[in-house]
Parts: C-alpha cells; sequence; structure tokens
C-alpha cells in the first residue's frame, strides 16, 4: 500500500489525540492523548524512513519512544503529588498561573 | 608704589577686615569688631589717598588675572586707576569709614553686631570693586555683589517680615538691572569686540554712525541697570522700602554710594552716550521726571527716614540729568556732596529714631530742639546744605548742575526749570523735617531726653506696629542718640563740616579743582568746551540760592508761624494728597502690571501644566498605555491548561499553513 | 499482497477504535486499556512497513512498562467517570473542531504537495532493514549524540521522579488519608525540594 496510506492514518490520530487533549479535563486522559499524538508522530517516521528506504526514521522512532516515557514519568509524578495534597484532579481547577 | 598698587590695596584692606570679622566674631568682644572693620577702611581710604598722589595724566590699567584669552576674546581681572575712579574711591571709603565709626556706636548691643560689620565691609569692598574695574567683566561682578550686600543689609533684621520682604524686593529689582547690564555688554562685545573700557570705547567709534541703532539699544540697557540701581523711574519702589535695614546702612548704601553706582556708570561710559545722544536724552529726560517725582512724594510722607529716601531719589535725578547732559565734574560734584549732606542726614534721623526708642513716624515727633542740641544743629547743617543755601556745598554742585543744563540749550533748558522747581520742593520738604522734628511742642520721648534718659519703649515694627522682641534678628534693646556716644558724635561732626565746605573745590569762577581733576578722564567728550560762561553761571546760583530761601521759608510759614496750614492744605487737596502718599500709585501699578500676571501664570503653570497635563496626560498616560496593553496580555494568562493547549494547536495549525501555502 | 491490505485496514481500524475510546471513554481506566490496543495495533502497523524492532520495542517497552505504569497510577488515584459534557463549553465545541480542521490540513500537507514518492511503496529495501543490528549501529555511530542525550533524560526524568515522589517534611496531617477532595487544601503548601 502506498505510503500516503499510512500518513494519512496518522493525520488522523493526531487530529483525535488533539481533540483529546482539548476536550478532556483528567489529566490522566489528557497525558494518555498525548501519548496518542506521540504514537501518530512515530508512524509518520517511521513510513517515511519506508519510503527513503533509510533507518534514520526509525532511529528517531526510538528516541521518541524513550521521550515518552519521560515525559509520562514526570506526568504521572505530578498527578500522584497532585492527588497526595487532596487537590482535585481536575485539570480546570488547577488555574493559580492565570495573569 | 605705583598707583595701581594702591589701587589693590584699596580693594585688598576691606576684603581682609570682612574675612577677619566674619571668621572671628565669636572670639571679638564688645564692639572690636566694629573698629576692626573701621581700620579697614581707614586703611583703603589712605591707600586711595596714596593713589591720587601717584595719579598722572593717563589711566593705568593693572591685571592680576586672564580669565580669558582668545582670538577674538580677552578679559583680564584687572583695575583701572584713573582721575574717575580715584575720586569714587576716595568719597566711598572716605564716607564709609565715618559711616563705620557711626555705627559702632549706633548698632551697639545688637545681636548681629559682627554680622552687621561683615556686610558692610563686603558691601565697600563690592563697591570698590564696581568703582575700580577696567571692564565690563569686573563691573557686573562688582555690580551683582552690591546688589547681594544690599539685599543682606536691608533684610539684616531678618526675623522681620517687612525687611525681608524688603530686601527681596530690591534684589528683584537689581537683578532686572543687572540683565540689562549683561545684554549690553554682550551687544558692545558683539559689536566692537573687546570687554575693558579702552577696547570699547575705541571700538565704538569705529563700529558705529552715530545714533545708531544697536549703539542706542546697548546704550538704553546700559541705563537699565544704572536705573535699577540708582532707583530711577519706573525701577525705583525698592528704595523707600529699603528703609527697613538698620538707619547707618541707610545712610551708606542708600544715599551715599550704591545708588550713586547708576551715576557712576554713566559718567564711565559717556563716549557711547555721547555717540547715542538719543539714549542720552531719554536718560536726562527720565532724571528730570524723577527728580519732579519724587519731590513731590516727600513732601507728604509722614515715615522720618522714607522722607530722606524720596529725597536721595531726587537728588540722584539730578546727578542723572547731570551726567546726561555732559556736565560730568557738575554731576559728579553733586555725588560728593550729596554724600555728605545725606549721610548726615541719615545720620542724624537715626539719632531721633534712638531717642524714639525706634519709632520712625514725624506725626510722633516734636520739639527735640533743646534735648538734643548737637543732632539739631548737624541736622540743619544737612538741611541746609539739601535746600541748596547759599554757600553750602550743595548751593555749589546743584545749582552747576542746571546752569549747565540750561546752556546745552533747545529743549533742555524745559527740564532745567523743572530742576529749579523740584528746588523749592526739596528745600521746602527738607525743612518740612527739621520743623516737624525739632520745633514745636516737646514730645513725652524729648522730655525724657530733656529729664536725662533715653526713652525707652516696647519693641514694635515702626511700619506695622507689630510686636517684636530684641534677640537675634531683630534691633537690639539699647538705643543710641548723638548726644552720648562720642564715635556717633565725630561721624555726624565731620560730615558736617564737609557739608558745609565741601563746595570749595567747585566755586565757579574761583576755584575748578574738581573739573580739573577729572579733566583726564573726560578729555574725549564732545561737550568739552560747552561750559556755560562766568555770568550764567552765577545767575544760577542766584536764581538756585533765592528758590533756596523761598522754600525755607514757605516751610516755615506752614510749620511754625500757622501751624495748622499743613492739615487744612491737606483737606482742601485730597485727591491731590493722596495720589502723593500712595507714591503716585507705583506699587499698585506694578503688583497689576507685573506680579499678578506672574503669579496667575505660575499658578496656571502648576495647575495646568503641572498637574493636569504633566501628571496626568504625560505620566498617567504613558502608565495607562502599559497598563491597558499589560491588561489584554493579562486575558490571554487564563490559567487554563486546556485553553493554552487549544492556542499552541492553533499556532501549530497557522504555521502549517503558512508551510503549505509558501511550498505550493 | 491482498494480505497486506486486509492486514493495514484491520490495524488502522483498531488503531483509531483506540484513539477514539481513548478520547471518548468516562472510566480512565478504560482509556488506559484503549490505548493499549492501540500501542499493539500500531506495533501491527510497524511490523507493515518493515520495521520489526521497533515494533518489538513498542510491544515491550510502550505498551508492556509504560502503559503498566499508568494502570498503577489509575489504580492509586482512582479514576471515577467524568460526565463528557462539562463545563468550559467553548473550549469543548472548539476543540475537537480545531482538531479536524489540523487532521485535515495534514492531511494535504502529506498527499498534496509535491512529494511523489508518498504514492508509491517505497524503493527496496535490504535484507537487514529495520534489524536490530543495524538500528543499533546507526545509535551507536550516526546518531550517537542523540543516543547520549536520550540517556541524560531518563537520567533526569528518574531524579525528578523521586523528587516529585518525595514526602515533605514538617506537615502536621501527614497521617491524614490523602483523596481528592472537591476543594483545594486548605493548608499552605510549601514544597520543600
Amino acid at each position: 500500500m502506498p505510503v500516503a496510506w499510512f500518513l494519512v492514518l496518522s493525520a488522523f490520530i493526531f487530529s483525535i489525540g488533539a481533540a483529546g487533549v482539548m476536550t478532556r479535563r483528567n489529566p490522566l486522559v489528557i497525558l494518555l492523548c498525548l501519548e496518542l499524538m506521540l504514537n501518530a508522530g512515530n508512524l509518520a517516521l517511521v513510513a517515511f524512513a519506508r519510503m527513503h528506504g533509510g533507518e534514520a526514521g526509525q532511529v528517531f522512532a526510538l528516541i521518541v519512544m524513550v521521550i515518552a516515557a519521560c515525559e509520562v514519568v514526570i506526568g504521572l509524578g505530578i498527578i500522584v503529588a497532585m492527588y497526595r495534597n487532596q487537590l482535585p484532579i481536575d485539570v480546570d481547577e488547577m488555574s493559580e498561573l492565570r495573569g | 608704589m605705583s598707583a595701581t598698587s594702591y589701587g589693590w590695596l584699596i580693594l585688598v584692606f576691606p576684603a581682609v577686615g570682612m574675612l577677619v570679622v566674619s571668621l572671628g566674631w565669636r572670639v571679638l568682644p564688645g564692639r572690636t569688631a566694629g573698629w576692626i572693620a573701621s581700620a579697614a577702611i581707614l586703611g583703603s581710604f589712605l591707600a586711595a589717598l596714596g593713589a591720587l598722589g601717584q595719579l598722572d595724566e593717563r589711566a593705568h590699567v593693572d591685571s592680576a588675572w586672564t580669565y580669558v584669552a582668545t582670538a577674538d576674546l580677552r578679559a583680564d581681572l584687572a583695575i583701572l586707576v584713573d582721575p574717575l575712579s580715584v575720586f569714587m574711591c576716595l568719597v566711598v571709603s572716605g564716607v564709609s569709614f565715618l559711616i563705620h565709626v557711626y555705627s559702632v556706636a549706633y548698632m551697639g548691643g545688637d545681636h548681629g553686631y559682627a554680622r552687621y560689620f561683615a556686610y558692610l565691609n563686603y558691601f565697600v569692598f563690592s563697591m570698590l570693586l564696581l568703582v575700580l574695574a577696567a571692564n565690563f567683566v569686573l563691573l557686573i561682578v562688582g555690580w551683582a555683589f552690591v546688589g547681594a550686600a544690599s539685599y543682606l543689609l536691608i533684610s539684616f533684621w531678618y526675623r522681620r517680615a517687612t525687611a525681608t520682604h524688603a530686601g527681596i524686593k530690591a534684589f528683584v529689582i537689581n537683578v532686572i538691572g543687572d540683565v540689562g547690564l549683561v545684554v549690553a555688554a554682550f551687544l558692545l562685545l558683539s559689536e566692537t569686540g573687546a570687554l575693558d573700557y579702552a577696547g570699547v570705547f575705541a571700538g565704538a567709534e569705529e563700529a558705529f554712525a552715530r545714533n545708531d541703532g544697536t549703539l542706542v539699544a546697548a546704550c538704553l540697557l546700559i541705563l537699565v541697570g544704572a536705573f535699577a540701581k540708582s532707583a530711577q523711574l519706573p525701577l525705583h519702589t525698592w528704595l523707600p522700602d529699603a528703609m527697613e535695614g538698620p538707619t547707618p546702612v541707610s545712610a551708606l548704601i542708600h544715599a551715599a554710594t550704591m545708588v550713586t553706582a547708576g551715576v557712576y556708570l554713566i559718567a564711565r561710559t559717556h563716549p557711547l552716550f555721547e555717540l547715542a545722544p538719543t539714549a542720552a536724552d531719554v536718560s536726562a529726560i527720565i532724571g528730570t521726571a524723577t527728580l519732579v517725582f519724587a519731590a513731590t512724594v516727600a513732601v507728604t510722607v509722614t515715615d522720618l527716614k522714607r522722607v530722606i529716601a524720596y529725597s536721595t531719589i531726587s537728588q540722584i535725578g539730578y546727578m542723572v540729568l547731570g551726567v546726561s547732559v555732559a556736565a560730568y565734574g557738575a554731576g559728579l560734584f553733586h555725588l560728593m556732596t550729596h554724600a555728605f549732606f545725606k549721610a548726615l542726614l541719615f545720620m542724624g534721623a537715626g539719632s531721633v529714631i534712638g531717642a524714639m526708642a525706634g519709632i520712625q513716624d514725624l506725626d510722633r515727633m516734636g520739639g527735640f530742639r533743646r534735648a538734643m542740641p548737637f543732632t539739631y544743629v548737624t541736622f540743619v547743617v544737612g538741611a541746609l546744605a539739601l535746600s541748596g543755601f547759599p554757600l553750602m556745598s550743595g548751593f555749589f554742585s546743584k545749582d552747576e548742575i542746571l546752569a549747565f543744563t540750561i546752556n546745552r540749550g533747545g529743549g533742555y533748558v524745559v527740564l532745567a526749570v523743572f530742576g529749579y522747581l523740584a528746588a523749592g520742593l526739596t528745600a521746602f520738604y527738607a525743612f518740612r523735617m527739621v520743623f516737624r522734628t525739632f520745633w514745636g511742642e516737646p514730645v513725652p520721648e524729648a522730655r525724657e531726653l530733656e529729664g536725662g534718659h533715653v526713652a525707652h519703649g516696647e519693641p514694635v515694627n515702626p511700619l506695622t506696629g507689630e510686636p517684636e522682641d530684641t534677640d537675634v534678628g531683630f534691633p537690639g534693646p539699647e538705643h543710641h542718640v548723638a548726644e552720648r556716644s562720642w564715635p556717633m558724635k565725630a561721624a555726624m561732626g565731620t560730615l558736617a563740616v564737609l557739608a558745609v565746605i565741601g563746595g570749595v573745590v567747585g566755586i565757579p569762577g574761583v576755584t575748578d579743582t574738581l573739573e580739573h581733576f577729572l579733566e583726564p578722564t573726560f578729555e574725549d567728550s564732545r561737550y568739552i568746551d560747552a561750559v556755560p560762561t562766568e555770568e550764567a553761571e552765577l545767575l544760577g546760583l542766584g536764581v538756585g540760592g533765592v528758590i533756596g530761601i523761598l522754600g525755607i521759608a514757605a516751610a516755615f510759614g506752614v510749620y511754625v508761624r500757622r501751624p495748622g496750614t499743613a492739615a487744612r492744605v491737606r483737606e482742601r487737596f485730597a485727591g491731590v494728597h493722596r495720589f502723593l502718599v500712595n507714591k503716585w500709585y507705583f506699587d499698585e501699578l506694578f503688583d497689576a502690571l507685573f506680579v499678578r500676571p506672574f503669579a496667575a501664570a505660575g499658578g496656571f503653570g502648576r495647575r495646568v501644566i503641572e498637574t493636569d497635563f504633566v501628571q496626568g496626560a504625560i505620566v498617567g498616560g504613558a502608565t495607562g498605555l502599559v497598563r491597558a496593553g499589560t491588561s489584554f496580555a493579562r486575558a490571554i494568562q487564563t490559567g487554563y491548561v486546556r485553553a493554552y493547549a487549544l492556542l499552541l494547536l492553533i499556532g501549530m495549525g497557522g504555521l502549517g499553513l503558512y508551510f503549505l501555502i509558501a511550498a505550493s | 499482497m491482498w494480505f497486506e491490505q486486509v492486514l493495514f485496514f484491520v490495524a488502522g481500524i483498531g488503531a483509531l477504535a483506540g484513539a477514539l475510546g481513548v478520547v471518548m471513554l468516562g472510566n480512565p481506566f478504560y482509556s488506559v486499556l484503549a490505548l493499549v490496543g492501540h500501542l499493539i495495533a500500531l506495533a501491527v502497523l510497524f511490523l507493515l512497513l518493515h520495521a520489526e524492532f521497533l515494533a518489538a520495542a513498542q510491544v515491550v517497552v510502550y505498551a508492556g512498562a509504560v502503559m503498566v505504569l499508568y494502570v498503577f497510577v489509575v489504580a492509586y488515584i482512582g479514576g471515577s467517570d467524568e460526565p463528557l459534557r462539562t463545563e468550559g463549553g467553548a473550549l469543548n465545541a472548539f476543540g475537537p473542531l480545531f482538531a479536524a480542521a489540523i487532521g485535515v490540513e495534514l492531511c494535504i500537507a502529506f498527499v498534496a504537495t509535491g512529494l511523489e514518492a508518498v504514492d508509491t511503496r517505497g524503493g527496496g529495501v535490504g535484507p537487514g532493514f529495520g534489524s536490530p543490528g543495524q538500528i543499533g549501529a546507526l545509535l551507536l555511530q550516526r546518531f550517537l549524540v542523540p543516543f547520549e542525550a536520550a540517556s541524560y533524560l531518563l537520567l533526569i526524568a528518574a531524579v525528578g521522579a523521586v523528587v516529585l515522589a518525595r514526602r515533605r517534611r514538617g506537615l502536621e496531617d501527614e497521617g491524614a488519608p490523602p483523596g481528592p477532595r472537591g476543594e483545594p487544601s486548605t493548608e499552605t503548601v510549601e514544597v520543600r525540594v
């Protein structure tokens, strides 16, 4: 199948993830949607690697996976800290950084 | 020693005296400060005599320091010793010495005794600097110093509100004069390229045609300076108010020396005035107007010192008239004799005021003839000299001016007629003072003095009647009369003798010592030969003498023979009297013309410009702008993560769109 | 060929279904499970693209480790059903709309621009393409710096996790059981790092 199909699929997954980030209020779910977007990016990278015939895309997809893992660690750490301080797990309540 | 060395010595003595007295005032006991200051001025007088001995035909210039020396401009700290400046130095230092001696006794008991003598020495130093200056720079320096000294001495009793106001008024009007003089110096510099007298006068001959516009402007500005210092119309309003200062200060500054600086200036710059006759005519007219005005006001004013002040304004009007019609010798002669008798009159007034325990009101004085014989005699001598009584010094000097004026012919005769009229008024008011103060029923203070002790009242402000105390900043608790203190007697006696015999240097037809002496300075005058004939002069003297005697007789009739006459005349001519007593409403005129608009402008500036415009529009506008801008930025910072995510994605989408469009 | 296409569609639909599940399921636990499914579908897609090592890494690391971490946290916190139609109405409406716009834009970018090779299947690939050996060689030769940087990042993340997880000293109610309450806690929070 042409590489284009993979790319279009990646675009769909990315937009679904974006919609989720903007819509959901639970920070956990927002992080999950972030994972979606990252995965979409991975897919696109790998598709392009196949198109070019080089493995650079795959290597970078690997690095992106590492980054996703790190970000998940910190994000979940924050959510756990929120929970420990008896703050509501709701991003709309976490608005103290307003101007 | 050369003439200029004496010249520097003349300046050094008062400067040293000032420093010694002002730095050592704590350690100088009693009246020592006064004697030190007087000795300094005596030294200056002796140095002036030395310079007199060294004088010859030419003018000696000596420079101590060069301020500026460029291709276009040269200005030095230089003094000029020539007949005119030596004459002025002698008059200034001589009369100042006598006044210092008088003050040693008069100011006794005042808490600011040493400060007074420091100021007085500073004043003499500045006046001598002004007179000895060889260029406009040093002249202006001396001019400004003298103004400062006048301010310091007028507001000497600084806790009196009236005194400080008077000092400020004098200073402001002086500064107006200063500005005129400085601008005149600039104009002359720009046209002639020089600042020293010799250079300017020589350059003026070449640079200006007769009555050239710039030269007339420069001369008029010099006149502004001269009139501010010499209290001529319209810049005269400060002098009567300056009587708030101690009486010896009035004698020195406002009779004998500072107010004559304007006359000296016109005499010194006479080549310029002769080259611009328009300015000289303006000066003559204003001088005449002033002398008439002041004489009319002096007839009605009731404060003793203020009568003498208006008399000063009037007599300086004579001097200004003299030097404006190129009667330099006559004008300066009158300057000298006036210094003698006016200082004498002030000293006598000081003695009387001491007897009255500080009261200066003529209405409350009377009958001091028996209580104060010495003061009475010297005061009468001064009044006779002022009136131009035959054979007194004032007789010769004043009428010589008027003779010269008539001799110029044309419109000047009118000025001379006014001069004679005012001479009559002068005699009248001079003896008005004499008769009201010394004749008539003795007032309580006079009876006390006859009884043997000086009256003492509650210390009050003589003008407003406000109660005061006698601590520093107010007059001291002691009152001194001449009969009881020998320094006052010595000074007044010397001046009385000089007032009688001072005329000897200028008797027309017999001696013309002064004319001869001053000739080297004025030999470049165009009018050097416009001397009236002897017969004309003697005729003028005769007329003047008769007018003087008539004035005295009129005063005698009004005040002695028929005591109620003055009150009846006052009622008949109430409007005229009010006009004269209010000094022709000049103060009110200036208030309406200048003071109120300036105050309104200042208020406007404060309210509209400062508060509304600068604070409101500019400062408030800038901060308001920033605040509005940032409040917009603040609206974006909602704190909601999802909103931020939306913004991020919008941005990303925008970027993608841009690249898409750019690539296609 | 047809096998690949069938596999592609199956995996694609699975991925999309998982993505939609993540976004639209109320219970966060279900969202996590949906994501796991999505990841596995993606691994199949990687296999189709000759990225075997990456597919294995996806399953083992991503789905196996990261998702397990998620599951732990969800279990700790306790996900409750959250109503989807919550306040924040404007954002709720704009969000999907805008995401759709971005999707369309991306599609246009991928397909309708001048990349001709997109329409092909890609060039021929060598025998070891996508194998661990080749990936490893690349990691240690051409992409050494990103590799090392990534390991640094992991270190920092680990340190950060430890710091975030520390208990703060000096709080009175350490014995109070943690749990979400409707209001923010009333005592001042000092975070001493």
